[in-house]
């Protein structure tokens, strides 16, 4: 067994994780985002940043950018079309065990930060411009 | 591939290995450890010299008054002479007992940096800094209000010391800061030259030593610094315990970093009066066992001889450079072979270092991945992040073979 993953090599590196990797969705900038987030995770160096458009209520574009392993760019683009055309308040509400739902590969204690980073930022850019701390504290 | 029967013979690294532990255990895959810049693996000579130490003589340093406590107070101090001797500290008073390299460069910025640094001052650094010899001066300059500079490096990632003189130019330079061997580069930094310039201008010269002090023989007096720090764990001893040496005369003249037991002479209630060196900088109970296996460290480096283990891992580097040269899209940080130590940090095109380092763990090869704690080197060669191998007296040309045959192996799983 793998010390870095949960399940070995090749069960971290599926097919659709690396298409995701090299074949990103959404991956780009958005001119005037509505919503714009980035964040590190310190211990890799991986880097996103989220960009949102919301029309009434309706993520109707987002894009993400930046540079990591390919554990946190699949998550970033997986991530992105999940969330395409859903409402913000359902965006919100996409879970840490929906994320590695969607990632489908068993994750270590490191490589969870790595496909945890996309959401983190996600989150922390739709409840930081769009709602006071504490408003919403449980989703 | 060797000739191990001369009296300058190569380091015969297989017979070394059968002396770490961590090698004999039983594991599915053979262990290819090629982290020991992060931290060395340990020889069964510390690992019972520790033993020793709590089995027979437990006891309190320079307190009882009864025998173990006598032997176990002479274990911690010969250990102190042996460190001191290593490096060839004129007196084992010169050399204080830290937690780390990272805690001999703090004490240094609190105790000195602050009873000597005033607004207006500067502290010139370099590029290739490991946080720990950059983040304790950034907080003394914003402190202080002291200005930080920093020695830039040339492409080839060598320190580019035609820009020191420039930086020493106005007189307000107090220190220069430097690494000894680049723990990323793999560096070996013309210390003594920059110790003469930060002389000459004024300035007092320390080194961080983390990666020198383990892998080659060191003398601070040729070296010509005033500081000098470095860490056990990373020269086959324990984990929290390393070293400061400093001029004795400096040493006097600093005030005590941390109060409280063992660094006092005599305590009143409302003032104190300090102990001697180098317990002034020793406050509290110390990592005896700690010391006493780093002091069994020594030994056992002197023995296999200290030109011995740097030419062994500049055999080794050579080797890996050559073998990595033949990966499509690779590409090497840091200068040609001959003027580093044993680390290779590297890049490989379209795979990040992280997925490069859990591919090669699937093989049961180490590497680290990231940015070694030197974000800012990073940034001046411009990649996020790298893969590192590094080396040590165990280390093996077969471990690199499986490196570059994982490396190989992680293109074929990212050839889409
Ligand atoms: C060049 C250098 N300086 C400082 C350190 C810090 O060592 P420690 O964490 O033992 O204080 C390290 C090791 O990580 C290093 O490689």
């Amino acid at each position: 067994m793998s010390g870095a993953s949960g399940g070995g090599m090749d069960d971290l590196y599926r097919e659709h994780i690396l298409d995701h990797y090299q074949h990103p969705r959404n991956r780009g900038t958005l001119e005037r985002p509505y919503i714009t987030y980035e964040d590190t995770n310190p211990l890799c160096g991986d880097r996103i940043r989220m960009d949102l458009n919301v029309r009434d209520g309706k993520i109707d574009a987002v894009r993400f950018s930046g540079t990591g392993c390919s554990i946190s760019q699949a998550a970033a683009s997986m991530l992105c079309e999940a969330i395409e055309g859903k409402t913000l308040d359902e965006a919100k509400k996409i879970s840490r065990d929906d994320m590695l739902e969607l990632l489908g590969i068993e994750l270590g204690p490191v490589r969870l930060k790595c496909g945890l980073l996309a959401l983190k930022t996600l989150k922390a850019g739709a409840y930081g411009m769009t709602q006071w701390p504490g408003e919403d504290e449980d989703a | 591939m060797k000739a191990s029967d001369t009296a300058t013979a190569s380091l015969d690294a297989r017979a070394v290995r059968e002396q770490f532990p961590i090698f004999r255990a039983e594991r599915a895959k053979p262990l290819r450890y090629l982290d020991s810049a992060a931290t060395s693996q340990k020889p069964d000579a510390v690992i019972e010299a520790m033993d020793r130490y709590y089995g027979t003589i437990n006891a309190n340093i320079h307190r009882g008054i009864y025998r173990i406590a006598e032997e176990a107070t002479a274990a911690y101090e010969d250990a102190r002479r042996r460190l001191a001797d290593f490096i060839g500290a004129r007196s084992p008073r010169e050399l204080i007992f830290t937690s780390n390299s990272t805690a001999a460069i703090n004490l240094v910025a609190y105790a000195w940096g602050r009873s000597q640094l005033e607004a207006g001052d500067a502290i010139v650094l370099t590029v290739m800094e490991h946080h720990a010899n950059l983040v304790p001066w950034q907080i003394l300059a914003a402190e202080r209000d002291v200005e930080l500079r920093f020695i830039p490096i040339t492409g080839s990632g060598e320190l580019d010391l035609a820009a020191l003189p420039t930086l020493l130019a106005d007189g307000r330079v107090k220190l220069v800061g430097a690494v000894h061997i680049s723990n990323v580069l793999g560096t070996v930094n013309p210390i003594a030259e920059i110790a003469r310039q930060a002389h000459a201008a004024g300035a007092r010269m320390l080194v961080d030593a983390s990666q020198s002090v383990p892998h080659c023989p060191v003398d601070v007096q040729a070296l010509g610094c005033d500081f000098f720090a470095f860490t056990g764990h990373k020269m086959l001893g324990p984990t929290g315990i390393g070293g400061l040496w400093a001029r004795r005369e400096l040493l006097e003249a600093m005030p005590p970093f941390m109060g409280g037991g063992e660094m006092i002479r005599e305590v009143k209630l409302t003032g104190s009066k300090w102990n001697e060196l180098p317990w002034k900088f020793e406050a509290g109970t110390m990592p005896i066992a700690e010391a006493i296996g780093l002091g069994a460290a020594v030994d056992y480096l002197r023995s296999l001889g200290m030109e011995r283990v740097f030419a062994h891992d500049r055999e080794l580097v050579a080797y890996a450079m050559e073998r990595l040269r033949e990966v499509p899209g690779l590409t090497l940080l840091g200068p040609s072979e001959d003027k580093r130590g044993g680390v290779i940090a590297f890049t490989l095109d379209g795979i990040h270092p992280h997925d490069v380092a859990t591919v090669l763990d699937d093989d049961g090869v180490a590497v680290r991945a990231g940015h070694h704690c030197a974000m800012p080197l990073h940034e001046a060669l411009g990649v996020p992040a790298s893969a590192r191998a590094s080396f040590h007296c165990y280390s093996l040309p077969e471990e690199v073979d499986a490196l570059v045959a994982g490396l190989h192996r992680a293109r074929k799983v990212f050839a889409r």
